[in-house]
């Protein structure tokens, strides 16, 4: 055990020499592979910030439900608990046509017309806020339902453009997944690719090693470590990368943030995703040497 | 050691590289393979070190039927024995140092005693103090020693070597001729294909001629 420890160190190590030992080859190589995987961690980040955005303006996402005039305040009181129950929902605030009435008398101006009302004009009015992460589409659904109801005189889900925003970034999302697929089954084929070249360079490195008896798993081993290191070390380029990117947004996004007034600042990376760009180019490394490992290393036998 | 029962092997087009062979090689033995080109030397030595299987017929090795070892098994069996090659087969990128000690290493031995004993296996064949130098830069002689001090490092009980003075004049495959006697002085048994007849007359040992694939002559 001890000695199959060290032996995996020593492999390990002996394929880093070797990487380094083609400065070149494997500096493009693991570029190609930083580009590669960089490419989905940055649209993540775009996301984020988007949906960091988004979330500033969760009270837009509250919609009115106007009742019809002369509703019973039992009925409405019905249908608040109701609401409450749906998933979707997390508050629905009942405002009553007496509390309008008197906001309004309290803002002031109408106060001469108002007196001369004998019946108060106003309807009951349902303040729904929704769940943060419900989708526009739910709610656009969830309004029209309620807008059928004979008690429901007016739905006004003013939240068209954060509908908008939303289903952008929900996109997005979908896009990165998409993105992220592509991208981690192109590094797959850039490390089996280089792997495979690899491969062809030692064929006579292997073919002795064949003849002395080597193993499969011996002579299939640098050639893993070398796919695992082109994927971690590719990984750690992509978050080099999107660090620098980061660093040259930082600064004007603070500043237009403040031209508006607003305090906004860009989110980074958390750890969970940058462990996925880590893990992923390095299990997308391994996959890579495996591939080429298992297509083009039982096909060298020794000739003598 | 090795024993050949009635072994013929048909490569893939129908040629018969050896027919019916039987061979008996005894633990400490120095045996000469010799016979025309095409005779079936390689096809022979081919068969021991696994590197082709027999058509028909046993090819025993410590009592072994090794042809009917599962491929998974042919590592195994391949680092029990030393072979030497007409072209050496040594790694042009790596050191002398780094070629003998191949065997070892792919064998899991610790690096510590992996430098005592290639250092030993280059003394042997008169080498050391050369460690450092790069094949190319050495002369085919010393090649050729190198190959001999990678197929013994591992200190096989077998030996098996194809025209290992293929390439050399005379002088030098005298010399390599009595690296060889030394090395089955101390125990190890030997096979060596050659078909330098004139050298062979000056080194002796038991001799078996092969001839279109068949036992021809000699004390087979
Ligand atoms: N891979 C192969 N495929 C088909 N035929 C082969 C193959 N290898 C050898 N042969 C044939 O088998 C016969 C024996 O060949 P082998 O290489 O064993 O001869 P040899 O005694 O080593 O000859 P030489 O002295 O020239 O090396 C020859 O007729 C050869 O053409
Ligand atoms: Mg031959």
């Amino acid at each position: 055990m001890r000695q199959w420890l060290t032996r995996h160190a020593q492999n390990c190590v002996a394929s880093v020499g070797r990487l380094v030992a083609h400065p070149g080859g494997t500096l493009l190589t693991v570029a190609v592979i930083g580009v590669s995987l960089a490419l989905p961690a940055g649209l993540n980040i775009l996301v984020r910030n988007g949906e960091a955005l988004a979330g500033g303006w969760e009270s837009v996402r509250d919609f009115s439900v106007y009742l019809q005039p002369g509703a019973e305040l039992a009925n409405a009181q019905a249908l608040v608990n109701e609401l409450e129950n749906v998933v979707d929902i997390q508050s629905v605030e009942l405002v009553t046509a007496d509390a309008a009435l008197k906001e309004l008398r309290d803002s002031g101006g109408f106060a001469g017309v108002l007196d001369g009302l004998e019946k108060n004009p106003l309807p009951h009015t349902l303040v729904v806020r929704p769940k943060a992460e419900v989708p526009a589409a739910n709610l656009e659904r969830l309004a029209a339902e309620l807008g059928k109801r004979d008690i429901v005189d007016q739905v006004r889900l003013d939240t068209d453009w954060v509908a908008r925003l939303n289903a952008l970034l929900d996109l997005t999302r979908r896009g990165i997944w998409l993105a992220a697929g592509l991208l981690v089954g192109a590094v797959v084929v850039i490390v089996g690719n280089t792997i495979r070249l690899d491969i062809e360079n030692q064929r006579a490195e292997i073919e002795v090693a064949k003849l002395l008896g080597a193993t499969d798993a011996f002579v299939r081993r640098p050639f893993l470590y070398a796919g695992f290191w082109y994927g971690l070390v590719g990984g750690l380029f992509a978050l080099a990368v999107v660090a620098g990117g980061l660093a040259l947004l930082g600064g004007p996004v603070a500043r237009l943030s403040m031209l508006y007034g607003g305090s906004f600042r860009l989110v980074g990376l958390d750890g969970t995703s940058s462990l996925a760009v880590v893990g992923g180019g390095l299990l997308a490394g391994l996959a890579g040497a495996w591939v080429a490992v298992a297509r083009h290393l039982a096909a060298i036998q020794p000739k003598v | 050691m090795i024993r050949f029962d009635n072994v013929t092997k048909r490569y893939a087009g129908g040629r018969d590289g050896l027919s019916e062979v039987n061979l008996e090689v005894e633990a400490g033995e120095l045996v000469f393979l010799t016979g025309h080109s095409g005779a079936g030397k390689t096809t022979l030595l081919k068969l021991i070190a696994l590197i082709e299987r027999p058509t028909r017929g046993q090819v025993l090795v410590d009592g072994r039927n090794i042809g009917r070892l599962p491929a998974r098994a042919i590592p195994k069996h391949r680092r029990s024995l030393g072979m030497v090659f007409q072209d050496h087969k040594l790694l042009p990128e790596r050191t002398v140092f780094e070629n003998v000690s191949l065997p070892l290493i792919i064998a899991g031995m610790p690096r510590r005693e992996i430098a005592r004993r290639v250092r030993a296996a280059l003394d042997q064949v008169g080498l050391l103090g050369r460690e450092s130098a790069k094949p190319e830069s050495l002369s085919t002689g010393e090649q050729q020693r190198v190959g001999i001090a990678r197929a013994v490092v591992s200190r096989p009980g077998l030996l098996i070597a194809d025209e290992p003075t293929g390439n050399l004049d005379p002088a030098l495959s005298l010399e390599i001729m009595t690296v060889f006697k030394r090395l089955n002085q101390v125990g190890v048994t030997m096979l060596i294909a050659t078909h330098d007849l004139a050298l062979l007359d000056l080194v002796g040992g038991r001799r078996v001629v092969l001839a279109d694939g068949r036992v021809s002559g000699g004390s087979g």
